[in-house]
């Protein structure tokens, strides 16, 4: 042990550099199996990704791709696949503002209601995802069929027709969309409203805000960055998901999921898929951008 | 009515809990359906014990669930050894392109599944692997989506960790090695354990990447996929009601146990 | 490892010389620090947050790397020393206890990293001397800040470090509370015998228990000496007003009389007074301009005219435009003729009733009360900071 600090060293900075500069290669140990592996299958892919997208769509898994830098691809997969895309968009923008809503009673009830329960009512949001999604979407399924209660009981009040149906219809793939991804708003909204302190909405009512007033000039505010995180973790896989349209929609609710999925595995047209998939990425991510910067919580990256 | 009216949030919230819960009744009622008679009809016929008594008559379902318990339990391994490491990294050291680390360990949450399933799927065609997809890409898929949550999760546990303890042990006579097994570790512990967790019902549960890159091998959501196009077997639910009442399991004992630990009851 | 057992019973000297802390952004958090802290002794590192005190106790735990200078305990350079090889322990501002252990293995965790076998006898001791047999088998979590205090306190003092440090120990706790324990510190200091170096920024604290202060300031040592002597005869303004409070007043000397233990004539806004030289912290030539100080208890009112027992520095013409009872004294606000403003606190012994602003009155000190610092010094260093 005596050797690690030699005493024929008097200088202090020789002395304190020794371990020192250890330290500050460990740092590097540490992350660099993390680095790597992301590195070399998220980062990477994303440039064979592009690649991808820019093959000659003549190509087969056979034949071998060469990269053409073929941009066509981008606009035939556009011009073919546009209305599954706005598709996407529009059904992820609806499920994630009911979520908003469902997400911010429940979060509320957690954070400000639940007293000595909240720590299982925290388990509680986050044990259903321990039965595989896949079955619990199936069961949607079952409850919207056809011959299921919700649709005899929207039947009988005539919010339905008679011959009308919930299951392969819109509203049947973005209640699922909107169940499916629920916990991932309710989870960063939490998080936000339970940082806030009850003292700040009592001093808002003591200077003569109406509860509702209280909310929106307090809570809501304080609660933003929850709100950002939770829209973003619901918006983002929502938009990409083709489960919940497969299994609760028609063809006619084919999401750009659907398509990128299909292309790869049962039409092996790997370019159009590709160029799909950087589309998509492309959208989100400016989608992403302008909301965070408009939000004013880029401390959230 | 005025109890209502007073507790109208917290109803309201248990009202969305319920909803959040009506699958998994019917998934655990639909677990007791004798679905002999009508394959095809997913609906409730009558009721038997026999899904639960042979859970393994589908075929392939218990390959299927062995498959994913296989990958689930090494990619948990991996991700939570490497992604551990890496959450010590961030919070204790400093190194050059720390901002670059945060943001590549944040895009693989904000990315859609399709695509980063898809981009995999690019880049083992393109390096000549597009033949041999199966086991070892699934797992190389599932220990890169899952590090991203083991990293978040065990970092948030490390920084609320208060420095001064492990200085403390130091002052007492503790090594670096005996102040991290003592002190650091028992403290992380809890924060990893539940990255773990995180991790094995993520891979256990993905479907969309998996797809994509697992050639010839069947998970058990793969599996339930295949069998939605044709009817699912109702022994699918019994793994479903299986899994979640492990999931409760472990969370009730580790809360208990926690609970205890408060209380002084066990040392 | 030999550090620790080899230690001579009763402990050595603990000596800092030219200690220095900079950090890498280029703040300097202690400048060059020499002190000399005598085994057993009681040794307080008083001044504001951000003075460097913090800085200085961490270096000497090990716990911060050293710029320049050493540390050395006895003949031990210890400057590099790993801090768990140092004879030295911590009771640190927030106590550090470990949540995940309880209270018995809180204590015995150096003992037994220091692989001593049985740790039963000297847990059951100390936790007998510091009053916590009953919470043994609790967790930190389970216990009141105070209680939590004494097992810091415990933890340190059970491995006989030959220095104690303490950061701030009392600072979590409410006053009554630290009132107490600050009599308790000193009851085990007293009894154990060991050199304590408790690092506050509250004065109260530092005068009640120390032996010895260090008044720190901006990284480097201000004053040193005993609470009397610091509090009686302050060097520097900022030591005047950090350790309670002074009136200080701009003057020039005019004359020097007497020798060694002559008397200082300083000209005071017209009126000269005398102070002794040895209370003259500045150059005594004739001009040199300073600041005359003293104490507001030392100041002595009574209505114009009437007799003062305070022979020597003696002024009129002043009013009282303040003031308030608190209890056991009532402190005046009087405007003097120059037209600032002193400060005077009198005891309420009941021989006069409260005077009322607007009443003329005469001031008055004894010379030997007074003091005299040095002109270049801000009046207001310290002020506000405690």
């Amino acid at each position: 042990m005596v050797a690690l600090t030699p005493e024929t060293d008097p200088t202090p900075d020789a002395v304190a550099g020794g371990p020192r500069q250890r330290r500050k290669l460990t740092g590097y140990w540490l992350i660099l199996p993390t680095a790597v592996w992301l590195g070399l299958f998220f980062v990477v892919p994303f440039y064979s990704l592009l690649a991808t997208s820019l093959f000659d769509p003549d190509g087969s898994v056979l034949t071998g791709y060469d990269v053409t830098y073929h941009f066509a691809n981008f606009g035939h997969a556009l011009s073919e696949y546009w209305q599954p895309m706005v598709r996407s968009l529009w059904y992820a923008a609806l499920a994630t503002a009911f979520c908003l809503v469902l997400g911010y009673v429940l979060a509320y009830a957690i954070a400000f209601r639940a007293g000595r329960w909240k720590n299982l009512m925290l388990v509680l949001v986050v044990a259903p995802f321990f039965t595989s999604f896949l079955i619990r979407t199936l069961s949607w399924k079952l409850i919207l069929g056809d011959n299921g209660w919700v649709v005899d009981a929207l039947q009988t009040v005539h919010i339905l027709g008679s011959d009308n149906r919930l299951l392969a219809t819109p509203i049947a793939v973005v209640a699922g969309l909107t169940y499916n991804f629920l916990p991932f708003m309710v989870l960063p909204l939490y998080a936000s409203l339970e940082k806030i302190d009850g003292r700040l909405i009592e001093a808002a009512s003591d200077l003569y805000a109406s509860p509702s007033r209280a909310f929106f000039k307090v809570t809501w505010p304080l609660s933003l960055p929850g709100v950002v995180g939770g829209t973003l973790l619901t918006f983002i896989p929502a938009t990409g998901d083709f489960i919940n349209a497969s299994l609760l929609g028609s063809p006619n609710q084919r999401m750009v999921g659907n398509v990128i999925q299909d292309l790869f595995t049962t039409t092996g047209d790997y370019a159009r898929a590709g160029a799909l998939s950087v589309i998509l990425m492309l959208i989100i991510l400016v989608l992403v951008l302008f909301y965070i910067r408009k939000a004013g919580t880029e401390e959230l990256l | 009515m005025s109890f209502v009216r007073r507790n109208l949030v917290l109803l309201l919230g248990l009202l969305v809990l319920v909803y959040m819960y009506i699958p998994n009744v019917i998934v655990a009622l639909m677990s007791f359906n004798d679905s002999s008679h009508a394959r095809n009809l997913y609906r409730f016929q009558s009721f038997t014990w026999d899904n639960w008594l042979h859970p393994c008559r589908p075929d392939g379902m218990c390959a299927a669930v062995g498959k994913s318990v296989e990958i689930g339990l090494l990619a948990t391994l991996v991700a939570t050894v490497l992604g551990t490491l890496a959450a010590f990294a961030l919070v204790r050291h400093r190194f050059h392109g720390r901002g670059s680390m945060n943001i590549v360990l944040f895009l693989p949450m904000a990315s859609p599944e399709i695509v980063m399933g898809s981009s995999l799927l690019a880049l083992f065609v393109a390096t000549g692997f597009g033949g041999r997809l199966g086991f070892w890409t699934i797992l190389i898929a599932h220990v890169m989506f899952c590090l991203s949550f083991v990293v978040i999760t065990v970092r948030s546990r490390l920084a609320g960790l208060d420095a001064n303890l492990e200085q403390a042990a130091m002052d007492l006579y503790a090594t670096e090695f005996q102040t991290f097994w003592r002190v650091t570790f028992p403290l992380v512990f809890p924060g990893i354990l539940g990255a773990a967790l995180l991790a094995f019902s993520l891979s256990f549960d993905d479907f969309i990447i998996t797809n994509l890159n697992a050639g010839q091998t069947v998970t058990f959501p793969m599996f339930v996929w295949g069998a939605a196009q044709r009817g699912v077997p109702m022994q699918v639910n019994v793994v479903g009601t299986v899994m979640f009442l492990i999931a409760i399991a472990v969370v009730v004992s580790g809360e208990v146990l926690s609970r205890r630990r408060a209380k002084g009851l066990v040392a | 490892m030999s550090s620790v057992a080899d230690a001579p019973a009763g402990g050595r000297d603990l000596c800092l010389t030219g200690l220095r802390k900079e950090y890498p952004n280029g703040f300097v958090a202690v400048q060059s620090l020499d002190l000399e802290i005598p085994r057993g002794s009681f040794f307080a590192l008083l001044g504001p947050s951000g003075c460097g005190k913090t800085t200085t106790l961490r270096m000497v735990a090990g716990l911060e790397t050293v710029t320049a200078g050493s540390i050395t305990i006895g003949d031990q350079d210890i400057t590099h020393e790993k801090p768990y090889r140092r004879p030295v322990n911590t009771v640190f501002q927030n106590y550090a206890l470990f949540p995940h252990l309880s209270i018995s293995e809180n204590v015995a965790f150096g003992m037994r990293r220091r692989g001593v076998k049985d740790v039963k006898g000297p847990v059951a001791d100390i936790l007998e001397l510091t009053e916590l047999t009953e919470q043994a088998n609790k967790r930190p979590a389970q216990l009141s800040g105070g209680q939590q205090q004494r097992v810091a306190l415990a933890r340190a003092l059970i491995n006989r470090p030959e220095v104690l440090l303490l950061d701030e120990p009392l600072g979590a706790l409410d006053l009554k509370l630290r009132r107490a324990m600050q009599l308790e510190l000193k009851r085990i200091q007293t009894e154990v015998g060991l050199t304590f170096v408790h690092v506050t920024h509250d004065q109260e604290e530092a005068m009640t228990m120390a032996d010895t202060i260090a008044v720190m300031n901006a990284g480097v040592i201000e004053q040193l000496g005993s609470p009397t002597e610091l509090y009686e005869n302050p060097a520097t303004t900022f030591v005047a007003n950090f350790l309670g409070q002074s009136n200080l007043i701009g003057g020039s000397v005019v004359g020097v009389e007497g020798g060694a233990d002559g008397q200082v004539k300083v000209d005071m806004e017209g009126t000269v007074v005398s102070i002794p030289v040895e209370r003259a912290h500045t150059a005594n030539t004739v001009g040199t301009k300073g600041w005359v100080g003293v104490r507001p208890e030392k100041v002595l009112i009574a209505p114009a005219g009437e007799p003062i027992d305070a022979p020597g520095n003696h002024m009129t013409g002043a009013v009282i435009v303040d003031s308030s009872f608190i209890g056991v004294s009532t402190q005046y606000v009087v405007r003097m003729p120059w037209g600032r403003e002193m400060l005077a606190f009198e005891q309420n012994t009941g021989a006069r009733g409260v005077l009322a602003p607007g009443t003329k009155v005469d001031v008055s000190w004894r010379p030997e009360f007074a003091f005299l610092l040095d002109s270049s010094q801000d009046i207001d260093a310290g002020l506000g900071e405690a």
